[in-house]
């Protein structure tokens, strides 16, 4: 089967600053794939890379085995790639409906269709079990880390995209909380979307996912499947790029 | 997200309505509060200080006044909005009435004309400066503050050095100085009236319909009731005899600007509230990575905000050679643009960017033109009015910035 998004020899730098070499990642419906790495390592880039926030030096980007240009959020968008960032990026003066429509509202005429807008946040919030937030029309100001991050993340799956990108998303949660988004990235991977989990925890990671992929320093040091590695060789390939015989070699993939 | 524990929505009543007010007003969120406490507050200080402060006259007057500075700070929402700042609205002001005068007594253009090309200098003004906010990246502050001078200067030239050149043309003429009937300013207000309850009551049931929570009827009675009385109380008052010799000369009903800055308060209310647009302006002034990422286009967004400031500021320096009955160097100087940007910001429109309302100006339009015209009935002149304005416009900031503390210190922002 075809991956859903394959990427090659991607090359990103700022400046005179490289931050991603020659970058391979691939990526297959119906699985969970993780990306790992150590602060810096390029995860965050090479997501926005897919996204179309930053372009790519060099490389091909292949969707769904055709090569395509991202050049904007909106061909990424339009190609139904879905990415929560880091950051979040949730605009603080809007509602949760507001946000999670935002550059994409219904529209009756140039009116905007509110009603119908709200009834389809609300419906995406239940069907991932949000019960905490007191009103879909509150600002998002008023959140907490853990209430923001659904938001986020509900704006990713409202669109019944075939890739969802998610960029820490635990980081800010609770045990509970993490536990349910950590169901949900199955859950969404089992509806045979493409699930991209960028994470530091390597329960997490080895709870969820079928596929590793280890970024350091920049480069792909493996991509793997889950069930042939073990906790330790992945803290390797994070920590020194190689593990045995998985990993570079001065600096090159084995 | 501490409990899990299900919280049912709220059924909608005033006492909900009114203590989620209350909790935003708490949380620093004033909005147009301290706008509408200031007018009570100053109209009864001058009306008992000054009897004729409290005249029909007088009342007009405030609207004739203020209508210029109104309209441009209602165009300087649009850019404050996304953060910015535009410090040549005044000028730009003069600048187009300058081109509107022109064309009506030295071209010999009609007035349609002349408004249109008036206009589209303004037009053309946004967007010389919006591409150079947004594409070159220059500070609006810069690139407007050089405007100002710049601008300055062309009004100069374009009157030819002091001057001035009279505007004679009856329409433009009857915008600032005619009034509208009687009859027709009971019926512009209760056409007002119908239409606002007509749309309040549809939305409400349309969002019942769909089991979406809606405003409840009493609310919109509150609301619908409230503007009947004040429109009818200030129509009524607008309808006296103001002529001091009613068989010579009858002088009475709602002054011309009033319904055009109603038309225009409408317009741009709905193009921010209801329209995708309006929503990127807020997404762009809020967060504007956030807005990139969304796929906006946030240079183009900026553009637009200054060409709608300066085209506005256009209207307003129309409204004010109407006035004035000419353009001279002075036409949109002076105290416009302090006025103009302290109006937007007394009625609640934020310096950071992100938050404000059309409305906004209107109120601290109102809050601008009472102090000028009560201190000028007071005997003061400029003076005094330039400290307290400026006074004013300091507090306003102040109230915008520690509003914008505590909402962050209570999470609410
Ligand atoms: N816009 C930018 N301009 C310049 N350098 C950047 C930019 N964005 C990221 N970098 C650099 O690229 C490198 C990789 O950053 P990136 O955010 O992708 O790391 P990461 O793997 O996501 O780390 P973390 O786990 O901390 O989120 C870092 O050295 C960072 O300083
Ligand atoms: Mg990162």
């Amino acid at each position: 089967m075809t991956p859903v998004l394959e990427l090659r020899g991607i090359d990103k730098s700022f400046g005179p600053v490289q931050v991603l070499h020659d970058v391979a990642l691939t990526v297959r419906a119906g699985e969970v794939t993780a990306l790992v790495g150590d602060n810096g390592a390029g995860k965050s880039t090479l997501v926005k890379c897919v996204g179309g926030i930053h372009p790519i030096d060099s490389g091909e980007y292949l969707f769904e085995g055709k090569p395509v240009q991202v050049h904007s959020p909106r061909d990424a968008a339009a190609l139904g790639i879905e990415i929560v960032y880091q950051d979040l990026a949730l605009c603080d003066n809007l509602d949760i409906v507001q946000n999670m429509f935002l550059g994409r509202e219904n529209k009756r005429g140039i009116v905007l269709d509110e009603d119908t807008m709200e009834e389809m946040a609300a419906r995406t919030l239940a069907s991932l079990s949000v019960k905490t937030v007191k009103s879909i029309r509150q600002h998002v100001s008023s959140l907490s880390g853990g209430q923001r991050q659904t938001v986020a993340i509900a704006k990713a799956v409202l669109w019944n995209s075939k890739v969802v990108i998610l960029d820490e998303p635990t980081a800010a949660l609770g045990v509970a909380q993490t536990a349910q988004v950590l169901e949900l990235v199955r859950r969404l991977a089992d509806q045979g979307l493409a699930v991209v989990l960028i994470s530091h925890n390597m329960n997490d990671v080895f709870a969820v996912s079928d596929r590793i992929a280890a970024l350091y320093l920049g480069r792909m040091a493996a991509q793997v499947k889950t069930s042939d590695v073990t906790h330790s060789q992945v803290v390797e390939l994070i920590t020194s790029g190689r593990s045995g015989d998985l990993g570079l070699t001065n600096g090159v993939p084995a | 997200m501490t409990a899990t524990i299900e919280q049912k929505p709220e059924a909608p009543s005033i006492t909900s309505n009114v203590r989620g007010y209350a909790e935003r007003v708490r949380g620093g969120d004033m909005g147009a509060l301290p706008a509408v406490l200031g007018l009570i507050v100053l109209c009864t200080v001058f009306a008992i200080m000054r009897p004729s402060f409290f005249t029909a006259v007088n009342f007009a007057n405030l609207f004739t006044q203020g209508a210029a500075v109104t309209v441009i700070a209602m165009g300087l929402v649009f850019v404050l909005l996304l953060g910015e700042i535009d410090l040549s609205a005044g000028f730009a002001s003069g600048v187009c009435a300058a081109v509107l005068a022109i064309l009506l007594a030295e071209q010999g253009q009609p007035w349609y004309v002349a408004v249109l090309a008036a206009i589209a200098t303004g037009t053309v003004i946004g967007t010389v400066l919006g591409v150079l906010v947004a594409k070159l990246g220059i500070p609006s502050f810069v690139v407007t503050l050089a405007a100002f001078l710049g601008f300055q200067g062309l009004v100069l030239v374009l009157v030819e050095g002091g001057t001035n050149i009279s505007v004679r043309d009856e329409t433009i003429l009857a915008i600032s100085n005619n009034n509208l009937s009687p009859v027709l300013s009971w019926g512009l207000l209760a056409a007002g009236v119908g239409g606002y309850a007509a749309i309040q009551l549809l939305r409400a049931r349309k969002r019942t319909k769909r089991g979406l929570i809606a405003d409840p009827m009493s609310l919109i009675a509150i609301r619908v009731g409230a503007l009947a009385v004040l429109g009818g109380l200030a129509v009524y008052a607008l309808n006296l005899e103001r002529s001091r010799n009613a068989a010579l000369v009858s002088l009475k009903g709602v002054p011309a600007v009033v319904p055009i800055i109603i038309v225009l308060l409408v317009i741009w209310t709905f193009v921010l509230r209801r329209t995708a647009f309006g929503r990127h302006l807020y997404a762009v002034g809020g967060n504007a990575e956030a807005a990139r990422r969304a796929g906006i286009n946030v240079d183009r967004m900026k553009i637009s905000a200054f060409v709608i400031c300066s085209s506005m500021a256009a209207i307003g320096g129309i409204i004010a050679a109407s006035r004035a009955s000419s353009v001279d160097p002075n036409t949109g100087g002076s105290n416009v643009l302090l006025y103009a940007v302290g109006a937007a910001v007394i009625g609640g429109t934020s310096l950071f960017g992100g938050k404000g309302r059309v409305l906004d100006a209107v109120l601290g339009g109102a809050v601008v033109a009472v102090i000028e015209n009560g201190m000028g009935l007071m005997g003061y002149g400029s003076d005094i009015k330039f400290i307290v304005t400026g006074s004013v416009l300091l507090l306003a900031a102040s109230v915008d910035a520690l509003s914008r503390k505590r909402a962050a210190a209570t999470g609410l922002r």
